[in-house]
Formats: C-alpha cells, structure tokens, sequence
C-alpha cells in the first residue's frame, strides 16, 4: 500500500500539488485522473521519487521516501516497476534483452534462470518468441507497451506504476492493455497506479479513482460511485463525452 | 555533481565490463576511418605546404620532413585531431544520451534503482580515454606515411632527404607530450558532450542543440588545456 499525507510540491511560484492525501491500495488499480495540467503527472513523480515534495509523506507500507537516502531510495525502486508513457525501451537492445536487463541488473539468479523469468514475462503479456530478438523499433506500439509491461514485472515488483498507458494505441489495444494491467495486479498482488484521462479505462479497470482539479484532491472512490458523486468538475471531466452521457444516463436508469 | 555519481563503482561490474567493449568499438574503432583519411591528407599536404615555405639555400634540404615530423607530433595529432574529434565522438555521445533522457529511458534506468549516470557515461569516459592515445599514434604515423607518399609520387622532395628530415634530431618527448594531451582531450571530449546529452531536456530540437553546444564548448576547453599543457610541459 502507499499512502501519500498532505503533500505540496511548487514550481518557483507556481504551486502544483495542495496538500493531497490518498491511500494507493494493494492488489487494486488506483487511477489518478484529471485534466490536462491538473498536477496528476507531477504527482506520480513526486510519488516515485522524481521530484522532491515540499512538505508531506509518502509511505511505501509505512517507509516515508522523502526521509530516505538516495542509496536507500535505489534500493527500494528495486520494488518498483514502470510502464512509460512511450515505453521508454532501450533502443539499442532487443525485446528479450530489454526484458533481462533489470534482472542482469539486480538479480542474482544463473543466466538460465534469468533467461526463464524473462521468457516467462514475456509470454504472460502474450508476446510470440518470434518478437523476442526484433529491436523496439520494429515492433508495434502495442508490442511495445507489452514488453515495457514484461520489463516492469520481471523483478516482481511490489508496486507498479503505469503513465498514460494507452497513449498513441488505437481501442481495441488500449483494453488489452488495461485488462493487462489488471490481470497483473491482482495475480502479483501489486499496487498499481495508473495515470490516465482515457475513460474507457477508468470504467473499465477503475479499483480506486483519484480525481485531481487544479493540483487538489477533488474526489475519490471507484468506478461505481462515479456515477453517483455530485461534483461538478468530476461529471464535466468524465461524462464530456455524449457516450459517456448515455452510459451515465442508462446506469442510472437500471438503478 | 554529475561526476560524483560517474566515478563511482558500478553496480554490476559484469554491466559496465559488457559496456565498455561496446563503447571501444562505437568510439574508437568507428573513429578510425576518419582518422586515416585526415592524416594522411594533413602529412601530405603538411609536407608540400612546408617545403614551399623553406625554399632556401640555407636551409638544409631535410628540413621538410623534420618540420612536418614536430608539427604532426606536436600539435596535429594530438590536439587537431583531437578537435575533430569533439564533432564527430562528442556530438555522437551527446546525442545518444540526449535521445534517450527526452524518450524517459534515462527515467527508467532511475526507476529501475539504477545509477544511469554511472552506467551510461564511465563506460564511453574510460574508452575514449583509453583509445584515444592509440588513435592519436596511429594518425601521427598515418601523418608521416602521407608525407612520404608526396614524396614517393611527386618531385616536390625527394624520399631520402624527407626520411632523414623525420629521422632527425627526434625527441620521444614530444610522443609523451601528445598523449599526456590527448588523455585530457578525451576525458573533456566526452564528459562535456556526456553533459550536455544526460542535461538535455524537451525535444528533438533539444538534443540537436545539445549536441552543437557540447562541440562548442569541448573544442573551447581543448584550446585551453592545449595552451595549460604545453605551457606546464614545453616552456
């Protein structure tokens, strides 16, 4: 589980994130969602460790990040997996070895057995061992996404964290992805958090959404209470669409 | 501040011993082409430029081969080829870096607990700087070959006044003098360009002037340290 506790973080004068707090739950897709230049971007890289809070905790199980060193830092980004938001493959390796470097990495494993887990991974994202030596480059953006996925997962991380994840794929993969997404974290156990405004993820894989306006906590709850909650910015955000509105329109309906 | 998270011990010594081959080939051996071509040229040219400007009865008729032999060894070698360098090796670890911070795969490596400064720039630092010395002894003698090719093909000197003009009065000094120089050359080449590229941010654009400016100011501080050195060493 991480929780983050009244956490602030400014650019200069400008003041990003005030005063969030949120518990991230384990074995659930927690999303945080909200408009473009809301802060969610900024509040998953403070939660990681990218940008330095001003005030506040984050608590991985109940070990506060801002306090760590930075050796302490690494060790515990061990635990962490991440997919990118363009993947963020190494070009200059293969598929297999972009899934085997962070096990060559920190693993102590024989070569066999590092060999296994990555071809383990990579089979559990549904990937053919015909992909396995092409370059990122020569492979689909979903492909891409899938290996950033069986990259994340090889060191079986405690808590994986996933940027726009359906960025630049087309709907149909986009759901792959996101049961993908899903599947892995209630299989590892894993605390994911997803940074998304698409959606169609949000109601499909939405455990625990946070909504952002303007760098505050606006609302939080899962993909059932959504359609329920009285907020104004949250309905304008996540029903702006007409599909949405008749989504919104026929649930009610059924209640 | 970069430099304290290179110089560091790596964290796996299997990656950095895997690394570093790579970047002995990628900056060293890709560099040679470049480096013969310009050499032999240089030596040529060098050599007919030389004679030109001795054209005195005075003057002994192996001068040529003994001005071209210093000027290779003192200064072309080392620090031009050195200069050549910087756009062509520096603009390439540059660039590679930059690409890979604008396209977060500099912010994996971070996420994964990597030290993506070590694991990145000591690589490309401690080959360039161990190849560099060898490059730098390979164009002085691809230099005096071009030289006596002019010599061998054309009437401008004769073969036997140039090869007694290069064996003359030879100071192994001057070896010395250009690879201590090439050493610093190196380590400014690709630290400079490796800052620029791993401070690079938005987008291609970016990395391009990233690039540009990593070359810049490389060839800057070469020209500095040429005239540290030479003062500490020659004067």
């Amino acid at each position: 589980m991480i929780e983050v506790k009244n956490i602030d973080k400014s650019f200069d004068d400008n003041h990003v994130l005030k005063n969030i707090s949120a518990v991230f739950e384990t074995g659930k897709t927690n999303m945080i969602i909200g408009q473009s230049g809301s802060g969610k971007t900024v509040l998953m890289k403070s939660i990681i460790g990218l940008h330095r809070i001003d005030k506040g905790r984050i608590e991985y199980d109940g070990r506060n990040l801002p306090d760590m060193r930075m050796s302490e830092v690494r060790v515990l980004r061990r635990e962490v997996g991440m997919l990118f938001q363009g993947s963020a493959l190494f070009d200059s390796m293969s598929v297999l070895e972009n899934v085997m470097f962070p096990l060559e990495m920190f693993s102590s494993d024989s070569k066999e057995e590092m060999l296994e887990r990555a071809h383990i991974c990579l089979k559990r994202v549904n990937l053919e061992e015909k992909s396995f030596e092409l370059t990122p480059g020569e492979i689909s953006g979903g492909m891409q996404k899938r290996v950033a996925i069986a990259r994340a997962i090889a060191l079986k991380p405690t808590y994986l964290f996933c940027d726009e994840p359906n960025s630049g794929l087309d709907p149909k993969t986009s759901l792959i992805i996101d049961q993908l997404i899903h599947e892995i974290t209630e299989e590892f156990e894993i605390t994911t958090i997803i940074n998304s405004h698409d959606m169609n993820s949000v109601m499909e894989i939405g455990d625990n959404i946070l909504f952002i306006e303007n760098g505050e906590k606006a609302w939080q709850g899962n993909k059932e209470d959504i359609f329920h909650v009285d907020n104004k910015e949250l309905n304008d955000f996540v029903f702006a669409s007409d599909l949405f509105k008749k989504v919104k329109k026929v649930h009610q309906k059924k209640l | 501040m970069l430099m304290n998270r290179v110089f560091v011990l790596p964290d796996r010594g299997k990656m950095f011993f895997r690394q570093f081959p790579k970047e002995l080939e990628k900056l060293g051996l890709q560099s040679l082409p470049i480096v013969v071509i310009i050499s032999l040229f240089i030596g040529a040219i060098m050599t007919i430029q030389t004679k030109l400007n001795t054209e005195n009865p005075l003057l002994p008729t192996y001068s040529t081969g003994l001005v071209t032999r210093d000027t290779l060894l003192l200064e072309f070698s080392s620090t031009i080829m050195c200069l050549i360098l910087a756009g062509k090796v520096g603009s390439n670890i540059a660039s590679e870096i930059g690409t890979m911070r604008i396209t977060e795969q500099i912010d994996a490596l971070e996420i994964m607990g990597v030290n993506s400064a070590n694991y990145l720039i000591l690589p490309k630092i401690t080959a360039f700087v161990v190849m560099m010395p060898f490059l730098v002894i390979f164009s002085m003698a691809l230099g005096l070959i071009g030289g006596y090719l002019v010599a061998f093909f054309t009437n401008v000197i004769t073969t036997a006044d140039y090869l007694t003009g290069i064996q003359y009065a030879f100071i192994p000094y001057y070896v010395f003098y250009s690879v201590v120089k090439s050493l610093v050359f190196a380590f400014v080449i690709s630290s400079v360009a490796s800052f620029y590229g791993y401070f690079s941010y938005g987008g291609a654009l970016d990395v391009g002037k990233a690039s540009t400016n990593s070359v810049v100011n490389a060839s800057v501080l070469i020209l500095f340290f040429n005239l540290l050195i030479t003062n500490l060493m020659l004067s």
